[in-house]
């Protein structure tokens, strides 16, 4: 068994997450953690697989679903290496009138203090630009991180808000 | 004597000012009064609208409409809630919830807020000073428009990455 990273994407109709389960179970593929969603009007899969078949196999396996407009790769990647949690959960908040370089410039300031994300989705509605991330961020860097972030979401005229990820648990 | 309130149109995100913090109004002022009508007019112009604040009709000022009476939601109704300078004074019983906004409207987020809230205000025209307790959705649209008031949207509290919905019905 390997493990292997698989992306599929394409113009988003019903019956994508059959058709690509479908030909990876058919090779022996077992799904484990993925993410599935419809970004403006296309359907994205990033998936990780254990695997008996070999990239390419599965690959081209895959690829025979490109007669319906799907897009596929496959890498190999090494099992486990689960990246530790930095710091404490925040959740990060930009949104505005859209313009270039909004994600690049915020999550820079996050990368310089060493914040490292482990969620983001981004939309556009209309006008507006929205952002929206969870990071994990240590306690002692919030403080400087939130006055790096007011700096470049004010040269950026976007509004930006961090603050802690409280999770509730039952 | 009742002051007419005109209908308005409602300013979106990213309107700059849904995004500052709004400074306090005199209450007695004339023109927060009309404004106070004009709020009250336009939220009941817009079907399924509970909560107006001013800096949703472009004007910057601690000042908002909210009105429950209705909604399937709503357990504890005040009827019309039009407060200036408000603020919350207990806030327990969090839940979370999903909230629209005329100001952002085609999404909608899940937001965690109060299920329990004092509110302290003074009324428009008197200025005579305002504390109302409330629950549940009531308490969930003061807090929202006290939320406007103070330059935030229901987007910078949304509960994470995914937390934000193309909206779906627009009641």
């Amino acid at each position: 068994m390997r493990e292997l990273a698989i992306t599929v994407i394409g113009r988003d109709r019903p019956g994508i997450v059959a058709d690509v389960a479908a030909a990876l179970s058919g090779l022996g593929a077992n799904l484990t953690d993925s993410t599935m969603t419809r970004l403006r009007g296309h359907f994205a899969m990033t998936l990780i697989c254990t695997s008996p078949a070999a990239p390419a196999e599965v690959e081209a396996a895959l690829a025979s679903l490109a007669d319906n407009g799907l897009l596929a790769m496959v890498r190999p990647v090494q099992p486990d290496d689960i990246t530790a949690p930095t710091g404490e959960p925040y959740l990060l908040t930009v949104h505005g009138a859209d313009r270039l370089g909004i994600v690049a410039a915020v999550t820079r300031v996050l990368a310089d203090a060493g914040g490292n994300i482990t969620d983001l989705s981004t939309r556009l509605s209309g006008d507006l630009y929205l952002l929206v991330a969870e990071v994990d961020l240590a306690p002692e860097a919030v403080d400087a991180v939130t006055a790096r972030l007011a700096e470049v979401g004010t040269a950026l005229g976007v509004g930006v808000t961090l603050r802690p990820n409280e999770a509730d648990l039952l | 004597m009742t002051t007419h309130g005109r209908v308005r149109p409602v300013v979106r995100a990213p309107h700059p000012v849904l995004s500052r913090p709004a400074p306090e109004v005199d209450p007695t002022d004339p023109e927060v009064v009309q404004l106070a009508a004009d709020l009250l007019a336009t939220m009941r112009a817009s079907p399924g609208c509970v909560g107006l604040a001013a800096p949703q009709l472009g004007v910057p000022g601690q000042l908002f409409v909210v009105d429950v009476t209705g909604h399937p939601k709503a357990t504890t109704v005040h009827g019309v809630i039009t407060l200036c300078n408000a603020r919350i004074v207990t806030a327990t019983r969090w839940r979370p919830g999903r909230e629209g906004c005329m100001s952002v409207p085609d999404l909608t987020g899940d937001v965690k807020r109060a299920g329990r809230v004092v509110v302290e205000g003074v009324a428009p025209g008197t200025g005579e000073p305002v504390s109302l307790a409330t629950e549940a959705f009531e308490a969930r649209a003061l807090q929202h428009e006290i939320d406007h008031c103070a330059g935030l949207l229901f987007l910078d509290r949304v509960a994470g990455a995914h937390a934000i919905h193309p909206r779906k019905v627009y009641l």
